[in-house]
């Protein structure tokens, strides 16, 4: 139970720094789509580094050959790791390369309310997209990642979607084929 | 030694031990040796006296500390051995330091290596080198997924040397990459991360000298 309440006093003092971050950034920018792309742009910059901190503390994970087990390691290993949370992988399409991760809870919008000026267009989590892009793009996976609904918004329910784009050739560390 | 992706070497440290030196004093002139000034240091080219070889340099003369091919009075120490004057002369020779400059070449060189290893395997799927041995000593590399090789080199006697790559690359995330000031590519300036591996290290040598005094 002591770890639990240590757990979960960090994870608060967390979500307060974004939250205090995504408040002064609102308020400097403006304009939400700034704001957004100013979260997308932080949460990259965490990603790519972010990426080595999980390989280097999970020796089970290998390079994944299917997209959709590198849904499935975000989701178990990447989210859990970092934020407590285990998201769910839905809506597959049909050439399987586009996925729908479903977040039931959202650590980082814990205690927060969209004021109505930014109510209809800032995604207040969207540096977790920017993660995702950024750790991806470190073992050569370029993806796309985009809010497509948020609980803060009014949606019913929190989910990002994940589109695999393209393998990165050129960046591929010699006998990764 | 750790390089990154962009075959750029990033990280080197030397942690051996060895400082073996020799000391010659000889009252004559001609030495027995034949040596060569490049590369900015005096090296000994041809012939063996004692247990210095071609590659020892001189990084003494008279006793005192050399710079670069210049002797400690300013005159060039080729001047000085080829000068009968000049003698009696002492010498000492000592395993000259791989230069900065030489480490950036043999990392890039080892980063092309390690990508014709995977290549030339006849076996699919190949992953690069992962140990290199030879009679003086072995060379161990453990690469990341995202591209970024960790190598040491050790003695043969070192046995546990893919936990200690595994351990360094821990301590590689932690210090270096949550350090919010150190730039992707650039060389690593954190003293966190090299106090910590000087740690790590010196744990391993402690356990396998423990090892080793067991096992004699």
């Amino acid at each position: 139970v002591g770890t639990e309440a240590v757990v979960s006093t960090q994870s608060t003092g967390f979500t307060l720094t974004y939250g205090l971050y995504g408040c002064s950034a609102s308020q400097r920018l403006r304009q939400s789509d700034e704001v957004n792309k100013q979260l997308d742009k932080m949460g990259y910059n965490i990603g790519v580094r972010m990426i080595e901190d999980f390989l280097a503390h999970t020796p089970s994970a290998k390079r994944c050959t299917q997209f959709e087990e590198v849904a499935d390691v975000i989701c178990k290993q990447g989210f859990r790791m970092f934020l407590g949370i285990v998201p769910e992988v839905r809506n597959w399409n049909a050439a399987k390369d586009e996925f729908t991760l479903l977040l039931t809870e959202n650590p980082l919008s814990e205690f927060v309310e969209l004021p109505p000026n930014c109510a209809d267009s800032l995604w207040y989590s969207n540096i977790i997209c920017g993660v995702i892009r950024g750790a991806l793009e470190m073992i050569q996976m370029e993806v796309k990642c985009t809010f497509i609904g948020d609980t803060l918004r009014g949606s019913d329910s929190t989910e990002i979607r994940v589109k695999f784009v393209k393998i990165l050739e050129d960046s591929l560390p010699a006998g990764e084929d | 030694y750790i390089i990154q992706q962009s075959r750029g070497l990033i990280y080197d440290e030397d942690f051996s031990w060895n400082k073996h030196t020799e000391e010659h004093t000889w009252q004559q002139h001609p030495i027995p040796l034949v040596f060569t000034a490049d590369t900015g240091r005096v090296l000994v080219k041809f012939g063996e006296l004692g247990t210095i070889k071609p590659g020892y340099s001189v990084i003494e003369v008279n006793r005192q500390p050399v710079t670069g091919t210049m002797g400690p009075t300013e005159r060039p120490i080729m001047d000085m051995v080829n000068d009968p004057e000049a003698y009696p002369l002492s010498l000492t020779f000592g395993k000259g330091k791989v230069g900065a400059n030489e480490k950036l070449m043999l990392a890039s060189m080892f980063h092309s290596l390690f990508a014709i290893a995977s290549k030339i395997s006849p076996i699919e799927g190949s992953s690069g080198i992962q140990e290199l041995e030879t009679d003086e000593f072995s060379l161990h590399c453990f690469q990341t997924i995202t591209g970024v090789k960790f190598f040491s080199i050790v003695d043969h006697k070192q046995t546990a040397c893919e936990p200690l790559l595994h351990r360094i690359y821990e301590l590689y995330t932690d210090f270096v990459l949550k350090n919010p000031f150190y730039l992707i590519d650039m060389p690593i300036r954190c003293d966190l991360f090299d106090q910590n591996l000087k740690k790590v290290i010196e744990q391993v040598e402690r356990a396998s000298a423990y090892s080793s005094a067991t096992l004699a």
